[in-house]
């Protein structure tokens, strides 16, 4: 199939719907213009109908709109079902723009290969990642293999598509060669069905393209991009990006099952899901000139994004998720990991039990606020799991010759370290169903907080209501649409976390904090260590603190060194969290309750019902 | 009730597994590649007939031969002694170098049976396949064959009784069913194990623990049917834990299905007397579990050779309706997990449940009589 080229008159658009299909929920967003400015309007959500008996997405899509069309009493769907009434026919009835983003039916599943796995296959895994897919292995010549067990993976994968890197321009072509040599003998095949070729995209020395060719070419659906590595200092992964993203429509959306119709109802290729999300963080990172984490929590996948130093890196977590791989989370973590953030005692076979029946049935709500707990237990696991997995890319290239500082010698860097320094994460943000929809946000703010740990002071938000993978795939068409909706009704600003790096060797106060608020008082804080303490700041409001750490702890300017900052407002409002960092929750059950009741009380962040029972 | 309006019909339900007295079973038995179909359209096929075969490539050897004759890569094929689809025996020189009147001299064997698939210029390799792996494909399920698919597989339909469970573990098998206990709300317990077991598919009621199964797997068990089991006793009973719901080629020989989810939960009861007045025939049951990308769950059949499949409707044809008041449902989410009602009223308005969360709602009266309040994402349907 080909690609729909449209072309549009955006200033003259008045109504917009984006739906993504999630692995467990469609999502349907209506915008409109109103006064002149692009708002969101309302939300429809249905369960996905990927699977059988259904198998076709444009079902859940159905029903998640005709939910907008009630909430609204705008008509969108045309009464055949063939799709959305497009234009806007004025009277609450038609679209102007229909677009789509999804990671339904498994996203899109790439195998990624290189010569050195530490730095052309890195490269190309990280190439991938940007492009919104799971990668689901990464094969080097050096990876430790024997190239039988490499065969034996690849005809088990069935990947959509494989990203093939190796060599910088003008460099050996053998390795890379031995490598497309090793996917031909593999012959593996694609996902959906033997109709059609596995998609190559080859990424790498210009020179060995000949050979490629004759190696690839006629088994496999072979594209040709410009050199990932074309030489060692720079890494270059937009042209394997593009041409990933076409493939997946071009391949994968019209061979997989149930997409069938929604390529022909969007009026702009689908964009894998965390593409769009990805674009989102990008531009707050860039609109506000600040470094940025961000994380997608899904059902069945956990994708981090860092935007440092102007590096946007994603990494994602294929078999991190809060439904379909919720007991993933459980194998990594280990149940005693999740357990350790619940403040009742609670049968472990109880808690695996519980998990297992959301995996089962991953379309269920939390009713109970013992069940609430438990997931905001996982989440708190699958993002701190995410994170690692994120750090161990977000480093800088390996391979690059560098100077020492101290002689005239020159050394193969090993850039083990991530570059990502949490003093110097000025925002975090957090979106996914589960973040997204906490019943209170401080929730979120308090998650968000465990997971990733900040230090110094951090800005902390959420996405009101999941839509900024929407926003991303429309800012493919109308940029200055999906900005304002963005500023206005995606952003829910959850407050300021100030964080102190450290510990203390004793009980008593770890830091004064003095916020010059700005109806003109001046609130003072000191908070012991150990302790979590808020001042509260609507989300409409700045303040200017001072942060006077005592020497056992730093803020960003050195141990015991005092900092000022001007912080933002929000549902938890202003946090001065003097657990220290790395955080430590004490072994004993009874401490730690105790403990975790402080800290869920301090932010206001349950009911006080749930506090009072011990044992589920 | 805050609201009075209620729709038509709602549209955030989950369908509910598909438990049915007669049945039209279609299933598409496909090769992993292309190969030969053995059967026609028509044919009447039984659960052992082989009705597609193939060979799968067989594994690679791949030697490198240029380093070994302390050649360069792009001189190799001067030195290769056979061609590209050559067949060769394990032992044979396939390329040599000689210098200096014969002093020095290297050689390259086949490490293994099997033919010259590659010879690279570029990588100075020589890649040996190993003959074909044949590969056959039986039928599964008796049934008729309705469908060809060229070179790829059949598919065939059968008409059953069929339950499709929620979460399995272990793949294709076939045995006689044995309902070994007295009702749904009875655990199987160690005593009740015997070498009646053996080749059966036994149906037991609410639980089962990882001792009894692996007593039953012992014994020689074809399967194991309960309501729940807890998810903890699948590690016990694997050796290993599962993180994704991705099964069925779990490495045991006997295939265990639950119906309700995980912990102790009585099966449901139209499910139990479905086996109870199926004892003693023929099942066809697989674990297969995959909840993402294109669900999968486990599945019995028990074929009915006194009904044409023809002559039932495809499950396309079937009518999968809505949740309006008055359909039956099943609580799948605490706290009234497992429980079976009936929809009372779909109201419009999100309503708030106890975690604060505003949520669309459905109100149910239990089989108790109470009427309760649950997310709408929380019943399935269920004929009960």
């Amino acid at each position: 199939m080909s690609v729909k080229v449209m072309k549009f008159d955006v200033e003259k658009m008045q109504v917009a719907l984006a739906t993504d299909v999630g692995s467990t929920t469609t999502k349907a967003r209506l915008f409109k213009k109103v006064d002149g400015v692009w708002r969101f309007i309302c939300a429809g959500e249905a369960p996905t109908t990927v699977e059988k008996p259904f198998e076709d997405v444009t079902m859940g899509l159905r029903n998640a709109i005709t939910e907008v069309e009630e909430l609204t009493g705008h008509k969108l769907l045309k009464s055949d079902g063939s799709g959305l009434i497009i234009p806007y026919q004025g009277n609450n009835v038609g679209v102007d723009l229909y677009v789509s983003t999804s990671s339904a039916g498994g996203g899109l599943q790439m195998m990624v290969a290189g010569v050195v796995k530490t730095m052309t296959a890195e490269s190309a895994e990280r190439a991938a990642l940007g492009a919104g897919a799971i990668v689901m292995d990464v094969m080097a010549i050096d990876d430790g293999r024997p190239p039988h067990k490499k065969i034996e993976r690849m005809r088990f994968l069935r990947p959509d598509m494989i990203l093939l890197a190796g060599g910088t321009d003008g460099g050996t072509v053998k390795h890379v060669v031995e490598m497309a040599e090793l996917i031909k003998a593999a012959e593996p095949k694609p996902r959906f069905g033997l109709g059609y070729k596995l998609p190559i995209v080859y990424a790498g020395n210009r020179d060995a393209r000949e050979h490629i060719k004759k190696t690839l070419g006629e088994a496999f659906d072979l594209t040709i991009v410009e050199n990932i590595r074309p030489v060692l200092e720079i890494e270059v992964v937009e042209p394997a990006r593009d041409a990933i993203h076409r493939l997946f429509m071009e391949h994968v959306m019209a061979h997989a099952p149930g997409y069938h119709k929604l390529t022909e109802w969007v009026m702009v290729p689908v964009m894998p899901t965390p593409a769009g999300e990805g674009m989102m963080f990008r531009t707050i990172a860039k609109m506000w000139n600040i470094n940025v984490l961000g994380v997608g929590l899904g059902g069945a996948t956990t994708n981090v994004y860092s935007v440092y130093e102007g590096k946007f890196v994603r990494t994602v977590s294929a078999n991190l998720g809060m439904s379909y791989s919720i007991t993933n989370v459980l194998k990594e973590a280990g149940v005693a990991n999740i357990m350790r953030w619940l403040p009742f005692e609670m049968d472990e076979r109880e808690v695996r039990n519980r998990l297992a029946n959301k995996m089962i049935r991953p379309t269920t709500l939390p009713q109970t606020l013992d069940d609430l707990l438990v997931e905001h237990a996982v989440a708190r696991e699958a993002i701190r799991l995410g994170f690692e997995h994120h750090k161990l890319l977000a480093r800088g290239l390996r391979g690059v010759q560098r100077k020492r500082t101290i002689a005239d010698i020159f050394e193969q860097s090993m850039e083990t370290e991530t570059y990502i320094n949490m003093m110097n994460i000025q925002l975090i943000g957090g979106t996914g169903g589960l973040l997204s929809h906490t019943p209170r946000r401080q929730q979120a703010a308090l998650i968000l907080i465990d997971a990733f740990q900040p230090k110094g002071v951090t800005r902390l938000m959420c996405d009101s209501i999941f839509m900024m993978p929407h926003l991303g795939v429309l800012s493919t068409v109308h940029p200055k649409a999906a900005m304002e909706i963005f500023e206005r009704d995606c952003i829910v600003k959850l407050g300021t976390v100030i964080a102190l790096d450290g510990h203390a060797k004793s009980p008593g106060p770890a830091v004064k904090v003095t916020a010059h608020m700005p109806d003109g008082r001046t609130v003072e804080k000191v908070v012991n260590y150990g302790d979590i303490d808020r001042i509260p700041l609507r989300d409409d409001e700045t303040a200017t603190v001072v942060i006077e750490p005592t020497g056992d702890f730093d803020v960003g300017m050195g141990p015991g060194k005092k900092r000022e900052a001007t912080v933002w407002g929000g549902a938890a409002g202003i946090v001065i969290d003097a657990r220290g960092r790395p955080l430590r929750l004490p072994e004993d059950f009874r401490q730690r309750r105790e403990a975790l009741l402080k800290w869920f009380r301090a932010l206001n962040a349950y009911p006080e019902i749930i506090m009072s029972k011990e044992k589920i | 009730m805050s609201s009075q309006r209620s729709s038509q019909s709602a549209h955030a339900y989950t369908p509910g597994l598909r438990i049915s007295e007669l049945y039209r079973f279609r299933k598409t038995r496909r090769l992993p590649i292309p190969g030969e179909v053995l059967v026609n359209k028509g044919d009447k096929v039984n659960y052992y007939d082989i009705v597609a075969r193939t060979n799968l490539p067989g594994d690679i050897q791949i030697i490198s031969a240029a380093a070994i004759l302390g050649v360069e890569p792009e001189e190799l094929p001067l030195y290769v002694k056979r061609k590209v689809g050559e067949p060769v025996k394990k032992g044979d020189v396939i390329a040599s170098y000689r210098a200096f009147f014969g002093l020095l001299k290297s050689e390259v064997k086949s490490p293994v049976d099997g033919y010259i698939e590659h010879i690279s210029e570029v990588t100075g390799q020589i890649i040996v396949r190993e003959p074909p792996i044949p590969v056959e494909l039986d039928a599964y399920i008796p049934g008729i064959v309705t469908e060809i698919i060229p070179n790829e597989g059949v598919v065939i339909d059968c008409a059953s009784t069929f339950i499709e469970g929620i979460f399995g573990i272990g793949g294709e098998r076939h045995g006689e069913i044995l309902v070994a206990v007295d009702s749904p709300k009875d655990e199987l317990t160690l005593d009740m194990v015997s070498p009646k077991w053996k080749g059966k598919l036994v149906v037991g009621g609410s639980y089962a623990s990882a001792e009894v199964l692996k007593k039953a797997m012992e014994i020689g068990a074809a399967g194991v049917v309960v309501g729940g089991v807890d998810f903890k006793d699948i590690r016990d009973f694997l050796g290993y834990e599962i993180g994704v719901a991705i099964t069925g080629r779990e490495d045991i020989p006997m295939t265990l299905i639950i119906t309700e989810g995980f912990g102790k939960i009585p099966m449901a009861s139209r499910t139990f007397n479905l086996f109870k007045v199926n004892e003693g025939r023929l099942a066809c049951f697989d674990g297969a579990t995959q909840i993402r990308a294109g669900v999968i769950r486990p599945e019995i059949v028990i074929p009915r050779d006194d009904v044409d499949p023809l002559s039932l409707p495809l499950e396309s044809e079937v009518y999968v309706g809505g949740m309006q008041p008055g359909t039956k449902v099943r609580v799948i989410r605490a706290p009234y997990f497992g429980q079976l009602a009936k929809v009372v009223n779909l109201p419009i308005e999100l309503q708030l449940v106890e975690t604060e969360s505003p949520v669309r709602v459905v109100e149910i009266e239990l089989q108790d009589g109470r009427r309760v309040i649950v997310p709408r994402a929380n019943v399935e349907l269920f004929e009960w």
